[in-house]
C-alpha cells in the first residue's frame, strides 16, 4: 500500500488478513485518531485461486461443479448464474417445475446464510448464547437441505436447463414440517435481534451508508436494500419462476417507516428476508407443475448441443449477499472461451469506507460483518505508535468489542 | 443522482443511436421468457467505438443512473474488448433492463478513460482490468494492484492469451514438469 504521511494525531493500524474463521481474507489498514477511524484502506486477494482460469479446460458441466467451490455458503448461487448464462445463449428452455425447483433451493440457501450471519453478529458484540441459540435454527435449515439435495453444503443440485432432483410427494411431509419449524421460531429470533436494547445501542447509527453513497458506490443486496435503495433481483426481472411468485423489496422501512442505513437496518433486511424465503418456498410447493426436472437428461447430448454453440449471455441471480453476475462467451469449442464472475461482496467492499469511517475500534467487528462480506471476524492488530509496535490478537479485539456492549449494558 | 421515469429497451437503444449515430457498431435487443407466465427479462447488447465510449456513459448517466456491475473482458487477438454490465430501472416489478456496452480497444494502444468521475463504485472493477488485462485506464484514482499479489512480475496479464499471458508462470505450478 502506498505510504502515508503519519501526522502526530493519527496512527495506523492495520487488521487482517488470514484468520481460520474468516471467510473471505481481507486486509484493511486503519487510519486512527484517538478512538475514531479517520480513513480506511483495503487490499484483497489473498484467497484469488484463478477458478476462472481453470475453467479453460473445462466443459460447461465440469464448470458446474467447480463454480460450487466459488464460495462455501453461495454453493448454489454461482452455479445457477452460470447455467442462466450458459442457457441464455444456447437458447434452452427450462421445464417449468425445474424453475420452481430453482428457486425453492435459492431460497433455502438464504435462510442458511441470513441465519449464519446473523448469529456471527451476534458473536461480533458479545452474545455468544444468541450465537448458539441462532445457529441451533440454522441448524434445521441445513437438515431440510440435505433431505432435498443429499448434500449439506456443496449441493450439486444444479444442472444445465434444469435441477438434477426432484422434490417427490412423499418429500413433502418432513419438508413441511422443517419450514413449520423455521416459522415458528423466526419470532424468537426477531424478538432477540430486534427489540433487545443492547442490540440497538450497538447497532442504531453505527456503520451508517447514505442511500447516495449505496447507487454511487455500486453496492448490491441486503447492504444496499438496507440503506433504502429498491435493488433486488428476484423482483427486478423475470427469471426461474420469480416472475410467477408473490415477491417485493424488502426495505427497512417495511418494519420502522424510516431508513437510516445503519448497522440495525442491515438486520432488519435480513431477518426479514429469512421470513421472505420462508414464504416464497411455501409459495412454490403450493402452486410447482408437475413436469420433467431437465431439459435433456442426458449430459452427452447436451454437451454436444453446447459445443456448437457461439455467442455470449449474462446470468444474474439474487444471492443471499447480493446480486451475482456471470457472463459467459462460448465460440464453439468444449470450453467457453471467457467465464467471468462477479461476487455481491466484489461491490460491497467500496462501501466499507464511508460506513466505517467515523466509528470507534470497537465497532470495527460489527461494521464490517454488517455487510456479510465472508469476513467476519479480525485476525491481528499490529498497533504501530510513536515507533513502538505492539500487536492486537484478533481475541483482544473482540474483547474490546464485548467491552464496549457490557458498558452500554450497565 | 435522481432517479428517472422508467424507460423501455427500446427508448434506450433509440437515445443512443440517435445521439451518436455510426459510432454505434451494433444494437441488439434480446427477451428471454422465464417461469409458467413467462415473463420476459430484457437484455441489451450494444457495440460502441472507443471515441464515443466516454460520451456514452455520460449520455447513460444522464438518462438515468445506472448500476455498474461489473467490467468484464475478452482477449480478441487483435482486439481487447471491454464489457461494460449496466442494470437500469431496478426498484419495479420486472422493469429491470440489463445493458452491455461493449467497447474494443487496439492491442497496440489499449488505452481507455475512466468512469470513476461518473460512477465512484466502478474502481474496484477497472484496478481489476489494468491488471487482468494490461488495460490501461487513463485517469484513474488509484492504479494500485488489486487481486495479484506482489510477486507476479509486470508484465504479465492472466486474462491475455498472447505472449503477455501467464503461461511462463505455469512452470510454478503443482504437477508441471519443469
Amino acid at each position: 500500500m502506498k505510504p502515508k504521511t503519519t501526522t502526530k494525531t493519527t496512527y495506523h493500524i492495520p487488521v487482517g488478513p488470514i484468520h481460520p474463521a474468516l471467510k473471505e481474507p481481507v486486509f484493511f489498514e486503519f487510519e486512527i485518531d484517538g478512538e475514531r477511524i479517520v480513513d480506511v484502506d483495503v487490499k484483497l486477494g489473498h484467497v484469488h485461486r484463478g477458478i476462472e482460469w481453470a475453467s479453460r479446460k473445462r466443459n460447461p458441466v465440469q464448470i458446474l461443479y467447480l463454480a460450487e467451490r466459488v464460495c462455501g455458503i453461495c454453493s448454489y448461487c454461482h452455479p445457477a448464474a452460470f447455467a442462466l448464462a450458459v442457457e441464455d445463449i444456447a437458447d434452452i428452455e427450462i421445464p417449468e417445475r425445474a424453475e420452481y425447483l430453482r428457486v425453492i433451493q435459492s431460497e433455502l440457501e438464504r435462510i442458511c446464510s441470513h441465519t449464519l450471519w446473523a448469529g456471527v453478529a451476534a458473536h461480533e458484540i458479545g452474545f455468544d448464547s444468541v450465537l448458539f441459540l441462532t445457529w441451533q435454527i440454522r441448524e434445521k435449515a441445513l437438515d431440510l437441505t440435505e433431505y432435498l439435495t443429499g448434500n449439506r453444503v456443496t449441493k450439486a443440485i444444479t444442472m444445465i436447463g434444469g435441477v438434477r432432483r426432484d422434490i417427490t410427494k412423499d418429500m413433502l411431509p418432513t419438508t413441511q414440517k422443517g419450514l413449520q419449524y423455521l416459522k415458528d421460531n423466526f419470532e424468537k429470533l426477531r424478538h432477540v435481534f430486534l427489540d433487545d436494547k443492547t442490540f440497538k445501542m450497538r447497532s442504531q447509527g453505527c456503520g451508517i451508508l447514505t442511500k447516495d453513497d449505496a447507487l454511487k458506490l455500486c453496492a448490491v443486496g441486503p447492504t444496499t436494500r438496507a440503506s433504502g435503495v429498491k435493488k433486488d433481483v428476484r423482483v427486478d426481472i423475470s427469471y426461474f419462476a420469480y416472475g410467477d411468485l408473490d415477491v417485493s423489496h424488502i426495505t427497512p422501512d417495511v418494519l420502522t417507516g424510516e431508513v437510516n442505513g445503519d448497522v440495525y437496518d442491515r438486520i432488519i433486511v435480513r431477518l426479514l428476508e429469512v421470513k421472505q424465503s420462508i414464504d416464497l418456498i411455501e409459495q412454490c410447493l403450493d402452486k410447482m407443475p408437475s413436469g420433467d426436472i431437465v431439459a435433456e437428461p442426458k449430459i452427452a447430448k447436451l454437451l454436444n448441443q453446447l459445443k456448437k454453440v457461439n455467442g455470449e449471455g449474462v446470468g444474474r441471480h439474487e444471492a443471499p449477499r447480493g446480486e451475482v453476475i456471470h457472463y459467459v462467451k462460448m465460440d464453439g469449442n468444449d470450453a467457453p472461451f471467457t467465464w467471468k464472475i462477479r461476487a455481491p461482496t466484489y461491490n460491497n467492499i467500496l462501501p466499507w469506507i464511508p460506513m466505517l469511517k467515523g466509528e470507534q475500534i470497537a465497532d470495527i467487528p460489527i461494521v464490517a460483518a454488517s455487510t456479510d462480506p465472508c469476513m467476519s471476524c479480525t485476525n491481528r492488530v499490529g498497533i504501530v505508535k510513536d515507533n513502538k509496535r505492539y500487536e492486537l490478537a484478533k481475541e483482544e479485539l473482540h474483547r474490546l468489542s464485548v467491552e464496549k456492549t457490557r458498558r452500554l449494558m450497565r | 443522482m435522481t432517479k428517472k421515469e422508467k424507460l423501455t429497451p427500446e427508448e434506450v437503444v433509440k437515445s443512443f443511436e440517435s445521439s451518436f449515430k455510426s459510432k454505434i457498431k451494433s444494437s441488439q435487443i434480446k427477451k428471454r421468457k422465464a417461469g409458467s407466465k413467462k415473463n420476459e427479462a430484457v437484455i441489451i447488447w450494444l457495440k460502441i467505438d472507443k471515441s464515443a465510449f466516454k460520451g456514452a456513459i455520460e449520455h447513460l448517466c444522464k438518462m438515468q443512473f445506472p448500476h455498474l456491475a461489473v467490467v468484464s473482458g475478452n482477449d480478441l487477438g487483435e482486439t481487447i474488448e471491454l464489457i461494460y454490465h449496466f442494470t437500469l430501472n431496478y426498484g419495479g416489478r420486472m422493469d429491470e433492463i440489463s445493458l452491455n456496452i461493449s467497447v474494443e480497444l487496439p492491442k497496440s494502444k489499449p488505452e481507455i478513460e475512466t468512469i470513476c468521475d461518473w460512477i465512484p463504485g466502478a474502481l474496484v472493477t477497472e484496478r481489476e482490468k489494468q491488471e487482468m488485462l494490461g488495460v490501461k485506464i487513463i485517469g484513474i484514482p488509484d492504479d494500485r494492484r488489486l487481486f495479484l499479489p506482489d510477486d507476479i512480475p509486470e508484465g504479465i496479464y492472466p486474462w491475455r492469451r498472447d505472449e503477455t499471458g501467464p503461461d511462463k508462470l505455469y512452470k510454478n505450478l503443482h504437477g508441471v514438469k519443469k
